[in-house]
């Protein structure tokens, strides 16, 4: 990858000088551009067979990363030092309440989406009041908040090898038109986050709390139920996740949670986001869970083992902050 | 000793302010009385033996934690602390044992590789937490490539040093009391008040002429120093390694960092209390055990820990506030 | 000691904030061990011109010297080699160290064994010297010490010697946080600390301390040293004057001065718009239509008024009465007002959205038509709406952020002296367009650090020390009384 690949988030030229808005390719665009290429790279490796099954495979499994993400980038967009540990323990707990809400029974589908997600919610309830209460910042209150809970999911999965109801992990795994279940529920979502994030009053309170909170108080706009929503929109995002996740692998696991702390943060930043707030990408996560994804299966069908794999991923990480700058820390 | 541990904040004019020195001593009363109730429950605890076996793991978290301290005190994060220890047991349990020159150049270089990074975080003026993210990946990355599957073999000095039973007091008391007083005092010294100082008002430090990037870098190194002896640390405990052994380190170490009455920004940290926030959090387990509560909530117990600890810390800055 | 040798000297130094000409061309010198006052009215240019002696700015063109000559290359390294310290308004000590500790930040010579002990002796040495009695213990952390105290020790930190002798120390309204006693303190000492050769530039408001503590004393208006004479040879009045009072007609200036306004007769018997109660002292109220100014020295509380006035819309609290929706016009523009990754008309639209919604979701074409029809009425100069918000130049920005505050519902319209840095063409748009909107019914509040601009509202509350000194309606509104007012000098003219 060279500089000119890179999107530049929030590059510090970009604040300070005024500067002619110009036709560019949009900043979503690049980390899917890249993951064409090392799609067809790959495809040309293997002389171009199994390209339906690989490029299916990689939407299905980046449209849960997607979905977590785009909690994740809400959070992250709200302003520099936000970010939300909770997201494992969301994914577990919600995974295992409706498992054993739904106790393998189709009719119980709904009760336990619903139970699932109504403990997700509270979750975000949960940070949200312990950020405000004990006045410490995001990290820690969604780092202690995520110990308890991945302790209650654990106590209350135990020994839980319920599958999901037949006809749950029948739309998990299933696909319309060649297009996986999951994919169109993820692709649904972030419509419904661009659409949020552009015509709603939450979602440019969101992005304008991120660019400057001061400001945005100054602006009269209303920053504490924005801040309540996004905790809340989050912890549901990956409880919703959970319980897709659960269907789609047969039933729920204790850390099924676990890689998706690093991954949704991963996703959120190479797909263009701002790490300093303000500037959501979330077209960007699906090129960058794409991406992630396709890299991983090149170096799979190269034949070079799962340390070059995370390697790759960690340099991507570090080399699109580099380039792209930060110009705030966090 | 106490003359040491009583941090200067609680003084005021002279005289000791309750509020002040019971914030400062939050850390060592949540240790005091979880060791407490364990020698309740179990008096044979609190023996040599007892005493070692229940603290042992602590060693190692506490290195982590002081190395995200040091971290901390320029206000950055390090997300990929966890997976350096892994990588630094890797190496010990494998290119240190089998070819030991090649294993100590490897580490020198995985300590050289965090200085770097910070470096790069305050040259190009980066968020420390993504650019650890991807460290993240990357260590791991190697650690697995040295080590594909759990094993190898730890040296044995390794061993011999973990397994060290010194006269009198148990082994991970005095680590632990040797780490914390090393920590706190090269934090006190002339040289580790400036990097504080890099912390807590940065803008002044460069207008003094201090050189920020020099702070940042030392730290980072430090950081590193403290990562490599922690996984050295674990190798010798476990006597063998794995590309995933400490991952938990990473939140473990900034809870502990925070339980110590360290605080994310401004440079406020506080070695000592890193260190017993770190033992608290490792004899949570125990804790659990020995009330006859089932393991599952051992991590539970961390974050309930973490959150009473704070909400009480909340409670007495308000009512300094309102004093 | 002989006041020849010079301690530092300034020649036809310049320095321009992009439009803004901070300094017009100074030439200064201070000689060793002199006691030098330093005052002018906002905006004067005096901050600039301690910055640039303590090195942390550049001048455009103009030389520093010393007895030795030209230094080349003046900045804050130099400075501190030359023996140069400053008392900063905004701290410059670590609030994570203790006080002993921040003594080794401009002394790196501190260190081995016991640096600390020589630190905390040092630092006690000169508290005791210059605040008898502090009470301030050097192993305390400074996060928790009272402001004053932190003042003190910023202020004693500042005559610490170490290795290098001290040539100047420049004190940027040192006596602002500190309480009466440790303020007279301060001025004694300085009255005593030029028997070292110490020379001390002491930056005031408060011309009674400045007269005490100075032996010549510099006026500085729009950049330029426009009066330069030993102190005892001036009094506080003639200060006043020299900073741009000598014009005694009430209502000359601005643009709508003289004429009769529709509506004001009735106005009197409304209830008001805005009561802000202060508890013993002035209140402060508005009318509906009303254009009322907030005057004093930058920093005595105006902004606080708004930010209450702001606050209190939507509440009940008793003790600031908000009759409609309000809307705040930042004056300073990079941290309170634009969103730089927006274009110009979500910049505009933001505190509107709620009134362009349809069917719940924000309407593209009702939010171009606002943006649209503001960018006419305002005037903002841009080919596109959508552009960045930072395409704008300076003037035009604050363009968009008052069309941010007028485009809303808002019956209140709040100016936290919006006008920094803003050139002329625009403002005098802006003053027309205020008149227009307080005819149609609006209430404005605005704070203004330019004493022309206050003679374009009604009436003008002068704050100082946060408090409401004086209240002067129309009538009364000359420069030299809102002056006197802004240093407590109205007793003195009474």
């Amino acid at each position: 990858m060279t500089a000119d690949d890179m999107p530049s988030p929030a590059s510090a030229s970009m604040r300070d000088t005024p500067r002619r808005r110009r036709r560019t390719v949009p900043v979503w665009a690049w980390p899917l551009g890249a993951a064409a290429v090392i799609l067809v790279m790959t495809l040309i490796h293997s002389g171009g067979q199994g390209a339906g099954d690989i490029l299916a495979a990689a939407v299905t499994f980046s449209a849960l990363f997607v979905i977590v993400g785009l909690g994740q980038m809400l959070v992250i967009t709200s302003g520099p030092g936000n970010v939300d540990l909770s997201i494992p323990a969301a994914i577990s707990l919600s995974g295992a309440i409706a498992m054993k809400v739904m106790d393998g029974a189709n009719g119980m589908i709904a009760v336990g989406l619903l139970a699932a997600l109504a403990a997700a919610m509270s979750l975000g309830v949960a940070n949200y009041l312990l950020i405000r209460l004990l006045r410490i910042p995001p990290i820690i209150a969604t780092l202690s908040s995520s110990l308890i809970v991945q302790s209650i999911a654990i106590a209350y999965g135990r020994g839980l090898k319920i599958k999901p109801p037949p006809a749950f992990a029948d739309f998990c795994t299933g696909r319309i038109l060649g297009v996986s279940n999951l994919a169109l529920v993820a692709a649904a979502l972030t419509a419904l986050v661009l659409l949020a994030l552009s015509r709603t009053l939450y979602g440019r309170t969101l992005l304008a709390l991120g660019q400057n909170a001061r400001a945005a108080r100054l602006a009269g706009t209303p920053v504490t139920r924005t801040r309540l929503t996004t905790s809340i929109a989050s912890a549901t995002l990956a409880g919703l996740c959970g319980v897709l996740l659960a269907g789609f692998s047969g039933g729920s696991s204790l850390n099924m949670g676990e890689e998706y702390l690093l991954a949704s943060i991963a996703v959120t930043v190479i797909g263009g986001t701002s790490v300093a707030g303000g500037r959501a990408e979330p077209l960007g996560i699906w090129g960058a869970a794409l991406l992630l994804f396709l890299i991983v299966t090149m170096l799979n069908t190269f034949g070079l083992s799962a340390g070059v794999r995370l390697i790759a991923t960690g340099l991507i990480i570090v080399t699109v902050i580099a380039i792209g700058g930060g110009s705030k820390r966090v | 000793m106490s003359a040491v541990i009583l941090p200067a904040a609680a003084r005021r004019s002279g005289r000791i302010d309750p509020v002040r020195l019971l914030r400062a001593l939050l850390p060592a009363l949540a240790l005091a009385l979880m060791l407490g109730v364990i020698f309740s429950q179990q008096p044979r605890a609190m023996s040599y033996v007892g005493l070692t076996l229940l603290l042992n793991l602590s060693i190692p978290v506490i290195l982590a934690t002081l190395a995200q301290l040091c971290v901390i005190t320029v206000n950055d994060l390090d997300l990929s602390v966890g997976s350096f220890v892994g990588l630094c047991a890797c190496i010990a349990a494998t290119l240190l044992k089998d070819t030991p020159l090649l294993g100590v150049v490897a580490l020198a270089a995985a300590i050289a590789a965090y200085a770097l990074v910070g470096a790069l975080i305050q040259w190009r003026d980066l968020p420390s937490i993504v650019v650890t993210l991807g460290l993240s990946f990357i260590w791991t990355g190697i650690a697995v490539l040295i080590l594909p599957t759990p094993g190898g073999r730890a040296p044995e000095y390794l061993t011999a040093i973990m397994k060290w039973k010194p006269d009198f007091v148990p082994l991970p008391i005095l680590y632990a009391v040797a780490l914390a007083l090393i920590l706190h005092w090269v934090m006190r010294s002339s040289f580790g008040t400036m990097l504080r100082g890099a912390g807590g008002n940065p803008k002044a430090m460069g207008n003094a002429g201090w050189s920020l990037l020099r702070a940042r870098v030392t730290l980072y190194l430090m950081a590193g120093g403290l990562g490599a002896l922690s996984g050295l640390a674990l190798v010798g405990l476990t006597t063998s390694g794995d590309a995933n052994m400490a991952l938990r380190y990473t939140l473990m170490s900034i809870a502990g960092v925070i339980l110590g009455g360290g605080e994310f920004t401004g440079g406020r940290v506080n070695p000592i209390g890193a260190v017993l926030g770190a033992m608290t959090l490792t004899l949570a387990g125990s804790f659990l055990t020995f009330m006859h509560i089932p393991p599952d909530w051992q991590i539970g117990a961390q974050g309930a820990i973490l959150i009473i600890v704070l909400a009480l810390r909340a409670v007495l800055n308000r009512a300094e506030e309102r004093s | 000691m002989s006041g020849d040798a010079t301690a530092l000297r300034l020649d036809d130094v310049r320095k321009s904030f992009g439009a803004v000409r901070a300094l017009a061309g100074v030439s200064l010198a201070i000689a060793r061990g002199e006691r030098l006052g330093l005052v002018g009215h906002n905006g004067a240019g005096k901050s600039t011109l301690m910055h640039v002696l303590a090195g942390v700015l550049r001048p455009d063109t103009g030389t520093i010297a010393t007895e030795g000559g030209a230094v080349a290359d003046y900045g804050t390294a130099v400075a501190g080699r030359l023996g140069v310290r400053c008392v900063f308004q905004e701290l410059s000590l670590c609030p994570n160290l203790t006080v002993a500790e921040n003594v080794r930040v401009p002394h790196p010579s501190l260190r081995g064994w016991g640096w600390r002990r020589r630190a905390a002796r040092l630092i006690l040495d000169r508290l005791d010297t210059i605040f008898a009695g502090h009470g301030i213990d050097p192993g305390e952390t400074v996060a928790d010490l009272a402001l004053g105290r932190r003042q003190m020790v910023e202020i004693a930190r500042a005559f610490t010697v170490t290795d290098t002798p001290l040539r100047l120390v420049i004190l940027d309204e040192p006596t602002s946080s500190l309480d009466a006693t440790a303020a007279e303190q301060l001025l004694n000492f300085l009255r005593h600390a030029n028997q070292h050769g110490v020379a001390t530039v002491f930056i005031s408001h408060i011309l009674p301390e400045v007269l005490a503590a100075a032996e010549r004393v510099v006026v500085m208006r729009e950049g330029l040293v426009v009066l330069d004479r030993p102190a005892r040879e001036l009094t506080r009045r003639a200060i006043v004057q020299s900073m741009g009072a000598e014009d005694e007609h009430p209502g000359a200036h601005g643009a709508g001065a003289g004429k009769v306004r529709s509506g004001r007769a009735d106005r009197a018997t409304q209830p008001p718009a805005v009561l802000a109660r202060s508890g013993g002292g002035t209140d402060l109220v508005a009318k509906k239509g009303d254009i009322v100014g907030l005057a004093g020295l930058a920093g005595h509380g105006q902004s606080t008024m708004l930010l209450r006035v702001f606050d209190a819309w939507g509440r009940k609290d008793p003790s600031t009465v908000v009759e409609s929706p309000v809307a705040l016009v930042p004056g300073d523009r990079q941290s309170d007002g634009v969103f730089p990754l927006w274009s110009i008309s979500r910049n505009i639209s933001i505190r509107s959205l709620a009134t362009l919604r349809r069917g719940g979701l924000i309407d593209p074409a009702r939010e171009r038509t606002l943006a649209a029809t503001w960018r006419e009425r305002i005037g903002i100069r841009t080919p596109d709406m959508d552009n960045g918000i930072l395409s704008l130049s300076g003037g035009n920005q604050q363009k968009a952020l008052f069309a941010r505050a007028l485009a809303s519902d808002a019956g209140i319209i709040l100016m936290d002296d919006p006008m920094r840095g803003v050139d002329i063409s625009t403002k005098s748009e802006v003053y027309r367009f205020i008149r227009a909107e307080s005819e149609r019914g609006r209430t404005f509040l605005w704070y203004s650090t330019e004493m022309e601009e206050l003679f374009h509202c009604d009436r003008v509350y002068v704050f100082h020390e946060n408090r409401i000194v004086a209240h002067l309606p129309r009538a009364e509104m000359t420069e030299a009384a809102i002056l006197r007012a802004s240093y407590a000098e109205a007793e003195e003219v009474a």
